[in-house]
């Protein structure tokens, strides 16, 4: 007899879920956010290189479920919301269910809740303001500190992530990986081994940090900002060596938008995965016009992960996706 | 040549990297919310033990390894090699002496022992964690003496050199642990 009917999270952490959720709500409530219902099906998704979402078959005919127009299911909920900004709306946020296929691990899900918010005419700043407001008032572990993706590979991996050669990159992943130096990989694959195995469990480990100013190659929908180094203006939350949030100083040019788009479809291709829909109703809403503003995105079953010291989702998820 | 792709991997997988067979100890997943996914994988050797750490990044392929394990019986020495039977089709196995360095001092005719082989060939042999064997030599017992912690080597049927309490004599049948050669308990005088 198996109990797998249980959940894998004690009662007294559901307990604790559901009190850090109300706290969240009343933190955005207290700010004057408004809370939106955005849909978790939707003809457009995200155009992520390393997103891979999970889709639905909307069928006409129920004797013939496999065949109708193909439905995603929300990596994040980041076009209903800039879509509602666009239309008028100031500061929403948002707790939601969002869904990535092939991920399953001690910190991901394929189905998770997420936190997100968007507030119009809030700069960089602002934005990593609000995100470090939200993380000292929820976690009790004092201020964010703020440190350059720049200054934390210089500190933590001892590399310069935007003037080491690939070659440099190349040796310095080999050393973490325990291969042979991989000459040819893309500079974010490596970039990512040495962030992984090197700087992210360094982070966090006293006060909460936010990570800034990534390399523009991995700006997603975040702003880049010229200059001789040109970064992304996104910004991302650590605790307890844990990612906890991303979020953006908002990219409002649907034309750099749609060139991203090919870009990352052609890396998609080239990795032998499917390409996502290139045109969606985000870049409607950026043609007619999205103000200056920031978002971000929490995960909220890790939050509950560091506010109670969880080793692993299972303790904090009633129900896992094997026992979902 | 079957191959493993990242997303195959778990715990227990069995692969081969340098012509040689790896078992996956611990894997986890780690991916950056926007970027690469990772698998930070920790190996055993099959063969000598030893561990490694690796970390694979998503779409990396490894060949799996053709490992089976069953149950063999022991048949008997030859010099420095030690014959096994595969109970199920009657095949033998040879195996050097080194290859058996851990527990060839255990082995008795007929004994079944957990058979692994790579590519069909022998590469180790587990007799059973508990076996009985007969004292061959040792220093005469005291009699009345019933201290267990007071010991002595004995010498058994199998060439194996254990230490057991003082009041053990030639031809008592002893309980081993195969894996720590610790006296368990005398079985019969």
């Amino acid at each position: 007899m198996t109990a797998d009917f249980l959940p894998s999270a004690s009662l007294a952490m559901l307990e604790t879920r559901a009190v850090l959720l109300r706290r969240i709500r009343s933190f955005f409530d207290s700010r004057g956010f408004l809370e939106v219902e955005t849909p978790l099906l939707s003809h457009d998704v995200v155009v992520d290189r390393h997103l891979d979402p999970l889709s639905v078959t909307l069928f006409d005919d129920p004797r013939q479920p496999e065949a109708g127009e193909k439905l995603w299911l929300q990596t994040s909920p980041e076009f209903g919301m800039k879509r509602l900004i666009a239309a008028g709306m100031k500061s929403i946020y948002q707790i939601t269910r969002a869904f990535r296929g092939g991920e399953s691990g001690d910190r991901h899900n394929p189905e998770f809740t997420m936190v997100e918010w968007y507030r119009a005419g809030d700069d960089y700043d602002a934005g990593m303001r609000l995100l470090g407001d939200l993380a000292g008032e929820i976690l009790d572990r004092g201020a964010p500190t703020r440190l350059t993706y720049q200054e934390a590979f210089c500190r933590y991996a001892n590399i310069d992530p935007f003037d080491t050669p690939q070659e440099g990159l190349a040796e310095a992943a080999a050393n973490v990986s325990g291969q042979e130096p991989d000459y040819d990989a893309p500079k974010d694959a490596l970039l990512d081994m040495l962030l992984v195995k090197r700087v992210e469990p360094q982070l966090g480990t006293v006060e909460p940090v936010i990570l800034y100013d990534y390399p523009a190659s991995q700006s997603a929908l975040a702003r880049v900002r010229p200059g001789d180094t040109p970064v992304a203006e996104r910004f991302e939350l650590y605790v307890d060596g844990i990612e906890l949030a991303n979020g953006y100083h908002e990219l409002l040019d649907a034309d750099v938008l749609r060139l991203r788009s090919q870009m990352i479809n052609t890396s998609r291709h080239l990795a032998g995965k499917p390409v996502l829909p290139e045109t969606s109703r985000l870049l409607a809403a950026m043609d007619h016009g999205l103000p200056p503003c920031s978002g971000a995105a929490l995960g909220f079953d890790r939050l509950v992960m560091v506010a109670t010291g969880a080793k692993s989702l299972r303790d904090v998820v009633a129900f896992p996706i094997d026992r979902a | 040549m079957a191959t493993y792709k990242t997303s195959d991997f778990r715990k227990g997988l069995k692969v081969v990297i340098n012509n040689e067979p790896w078992v996956m100890v611990e894997m986890n997943f780690r991916k950056p919310g926007k970027g690469n996914a990772l698998y930070e994988c920790r190996l055993k050797n099959l063969i000598r033990g030893t561990t490694l750490d690796r970390v694979y990044k998503g779409g990396d392929e490894l060949e799996a390894a053709d490992v089976e394990e069953f149950e063999t019986q022991y048949l008997y020495r030859q010099g420095d090699t030690f014959v096994f039977m595969n109970n199920k089709n009657y095949e033998q196995y040879e195996m050097p002496k080194m290859a058996v360095e851990e527990c060839w001092m255990y082995l008795k005719e007929g004994m079944p022992c957990q058979m692994l082989v790579f590519n069909n060939r022998p590469i180790s042999v587990t007799p059973p964690p508990h076996v009985e064997l007969k004292v061959e030599y040792c220093e005469p017992g005291a009699r009345g003496d019933t201290a267990t912690n007071v010991t002595k080597p004995v010498k058994l049927e199998t060439g194996a050199e254990i230490q057991a309490p003082i009041f053990i004599n030639i031809g008592n049948v002893l309980k081993i642990d195969t894996r720590t050669g610790e006296y368990i308990e005398r079985v019969s005088v």
